[in-house]
């Protein structure tokens, strides 16, 4: 963003990478993946690099207030600093929080969540799942995120670009609003689960294992780790895949 | 004798309403307790939501047989309240079936409707106990669900077993009434020829043919008495009751959250010390937080704890929650911890905080208005470990068919914990700290961030 803003040029998106894009080597996968459907695409976009922090989310909803403030306030200072008027993250929690949460700390943005951003490239005909892997005949299940679907009510987004693949979309039990939670939200993420007789990861897995598909489709990052450990921990990490959508996407132009 | 039924009735009435008024406003107190929080702006769209919600029961039908039957009930109560205006009128005017010859023509219809309406409720709350204890629905199931044991398993069969009762009576009393009046006797005969046999109360006749006059009259007044004491009865337990929700579901529906599902309470008490921290002017404050925290008199004149240790802490609107929660469990039944085993129950919570307000108002009365005890919502009702459980996940939230917000509850909570007594589980602590020092919840160097985009280039 910095270069760009030096070169006396203004991106059409900020793409907000955000800290399991940036850190966490599974989902290094997904953000490369959408990048190089920008790239190929040729939407000019920028990220903040270096100069991105945390969103706060999770200090906040394991209560810690005063530290989300601080990130909230350090992000929209150096969003503001470079005039960004419009987000794209490929992180559901990062979303909720710059859309909903930010606004009344004087960050006010476009913001969107790369489900929605593919959605709106594959209608307007800038992205053509062609040239790359068939997805014609097999299964895909989709895992509503918590803050997209529930807390956005973004449900159909995700599964439109699912729709692009041509492939055989299968609904788990409880889906869109009565979808169940993968277990991380909430900054369970960052703890060990509180004493039960099951993982919510392992309930969700089974449930999505139950459909018969070979790929579970996801939209964050933590969802993505949670499914995948589900998959695992069911002995079907073989048989079934946990995928982004933005990378099955990127699979079926062969990027 | 007329004149003593009179003057009973209107006793009892005046002793209803005594007690009525006395625990509305023992609760609108408690519901004050909580801090301020304004929201009565968008009347328009919060009408909507209250028509669509709370009188059109929408979430309800999410489930169609069980939303069709609790429709019956909820018609049945509001529409057969137009028949206790007449049955009241009586009581103090001594008078029987007031409006009937006044509406003639559609005083029939009327009672055969009201009839039909009973006999819906009856059968619904026949089928409604059936769920509790005979097929066991896993909500509703005691021995599923802790917080369920005792008093609220039995507050719910009273209430059921209170409405078949109500409605026997309601459907008997007419079907005395209509062979009293057959066989001419007194006043019950001058009806004669204006009132006809009603549509179910019909098939009742056979059990009063038998009686003699004396003992039908007996029945009759006796089934009045009792069916009107009943209401009243009912009126005052009500207030004691889960079942207070037919009365808050309206103003706790109208005044839902219209915010995003996602977006968490901003706290601009802790904005305002940010700020300063980071060395933004105060300007900048202001234009920064266009809510104005500070001059929209929501806040508090002396900034109390942050978060929630006990009700005081909390929104009023969490405690008109508490009021308005039925204990359902479609929370509790939707929620990712209580299903995988967790302590947690988004229903627990509710009343929790309602006993909790209880307990206070108890305190009230026998210790005089200012009594405070030693307790506190966290820690003497709900732990730690439930509230840790939760993955703020909205299927609590979404779930309840009044709009009641459990998430919001906990969510106070844990910045008490968290903030005021900085205990949080260890790894949070280190969340924490990697977020302040390295702006990641990890620990990667935040130099690092961009290291993604060597590979974007490469061949897979």
């Amino acid at each position: 963003m910095a270069d760009m803003m030096a070169a006396g040029e203004e991106p059409e998106i900020l793409f907000w990478v955000g800290c399991a894009g940036s850190f966490d080597d599974r989902y290094k996968r997904v953000t490369i993946a959408f990048v190089r459907i920008l790239n190929h695409v040729g939407v000019k976009f920028a990220v903040l690099g270096p100069e991105e922090a945390c969103t706060g989310d999770p200090a906040r909803r394991a209560g810690n207030e005063f530290l989300f403030q601080m990130q909230a306030v350090s992000n929209i200072q150096v969003l503001n600093g470079y005039n960004v008027k419009k987000i794209v993250t490929a992180c559901p929690h990062c979303f909720n929080t710059i859309k909903n949460e930010y606004p009344e700390l004087g960050g006010n943005y476009e913001v969107i969540h790369h489900s929605t951003f593919l959605q709106g490239l594959i209608n307007e005909g800038r992205v053509r799942v062609e040239g790359g892997e068939s997805f014609k005949g097999r299964k895909i299940t989709f895992h509503d995120s918590c803050y997209l679907g529930r807390a956005n009510k973004v449900y159909e987004a995700p599964r439109e670009v699912l729709a692009a693949l041509d492939a055989d979309l299968v609904e788990m039990k409880r889906v869109r609003a009565n979808g169940l939670c993968c277990g991380a939200g909430g900054a369970q993420y960052f703890k060990d689960a509180e004493p039960g007789n099951k993982e919510v990861n392992v309930e969700r897995a089974q449930e999505a294992l139950a459909t018969g598909a070979d790929t579970i489709a996801v939209a964050c990052p933590f969802c993505m780790t949670m499914m995948s450990d589900g998959v695992k921990n069911q002995n079907q990490e073989d048989r079934v895949k946990v995928y982004d959508i933005s990378e099955l996407i990127a699979q079926g132009q062969g990027l | 004798m007329a004149y003593l039924e009179q003057i009973l009735f209107v006793v009892a009435v005046a002793v209803t309403g005594w007690f009525v008024t006395k625990r509305v406003k023992l609760i609108s107190r408690a519901i004050r307790l909580g801090r301020a929080e304004d929201r009565s702006a968008n009347a328009a769209e919060r009408l909507k939501i209250m028509l669509l919600v709370a009188f059109g029961q929408k979430k309800m039908f999410d489930n169609l047989l069980v939303g069709v039957m609790h429709f019956i009930i909820y018609a049945g109560f509001i529409i057969i309240n137009v028949e206790i205006l007449e049955i009241i009128m009586d009581g103090i005017l001594g008078t029987h079936r007031l409006f009937a010859p006044y509406i003639a023509p559609v005083y029939p219809f009327l009672i055969n409707f009201f009839e039909i309406l009973a006999f819906g409720v009856l059968a619904v709350c026949v089928v409604f106990l059936t769920r509790r204890w005979v097929t066991k629905v896993s909500r509703l199931n005691a021995d599923r669900h802790r917080e369920l044991k005792q008093w609220p398993v039995k507050d719910a069969t009273y209430i059921l077993v209170a409405e078949i009762v109500l409605m026997f009576l309601f459907l008997s009393w007419n079907a005395s009434d209509s062979v009293l009046r057959d066989r001419g006797i007194g006043h019950y005969g001058e009806l004669q020829g204006i009132v006809p046999d009603f549509v179910i109360s019909q098939f009742l006749k056979p059990m009063f043919t038998g009686l003699s006059d004396t003992a039908l009259v007996g029945y009759e007044r006796a089934s009045w008495w009792l069916h009107i004491l009943g209401i009243m009865a009912f009126a005052v337990y009500v207030t004691y009751s889960k079942h207070l929700h037919i009365a808050l579901g309206f103003p706790n529906v109208y005044f839902s959250d219209l915010k995003p599902k996602g977006e968490m309470a901003n706290m601009p008490e802790v904005t305002k010390e940010v700020q300063l921290m980071l060395g933004l002017t105060p300007e900048q404050t202001a234009e920064a937080d266009p809510s104005g925290g500070n001059d929209n008199g929501e806040q508090p004149e002396s900034i109390g704890r942050f978060g929630a240790k006990d009700v005081e802490d909390l929104r009023w609107i969490n405690l008109m929650n508490a009021y308005s929660c039925t204990e359902c469990g479609r929370c509790t039944a939707a929620c990712p911890a209580n299903i995988t085993g967790k302590k947690l129950s988004p229903r627990k919570i509710m009343m929790d905080t309602r006993d909790r307000l209880e307990d206070i108002q108890q305190g009230w009365v026998k210790n005089g208005p200012d009594y405070k005890d030693e307790k506190s919502l966290l820690g003497d009702y709900i732990t730690v470990e439930e509230i840790n459980a939760c993955t703020t996940c909205q299927a609590c939230v979404v779930a309840c068919p009044i709009n009641i917000n459990p998430l919001d509850i906990i969510l106070q909570l844990r910045r008490y914990k968290v903030m005021e007594e900085s205990q949080a589980p260890g790894s949070w602590n280190a969340m924490f700290s990697n977020i302040e020092n390295n702006m990641a919840p990890w620990k990667f160097s935040p130099s690092d961030r961009f290291n993604w985009a060597e590979q974007v280039n490469e061949t897979k």
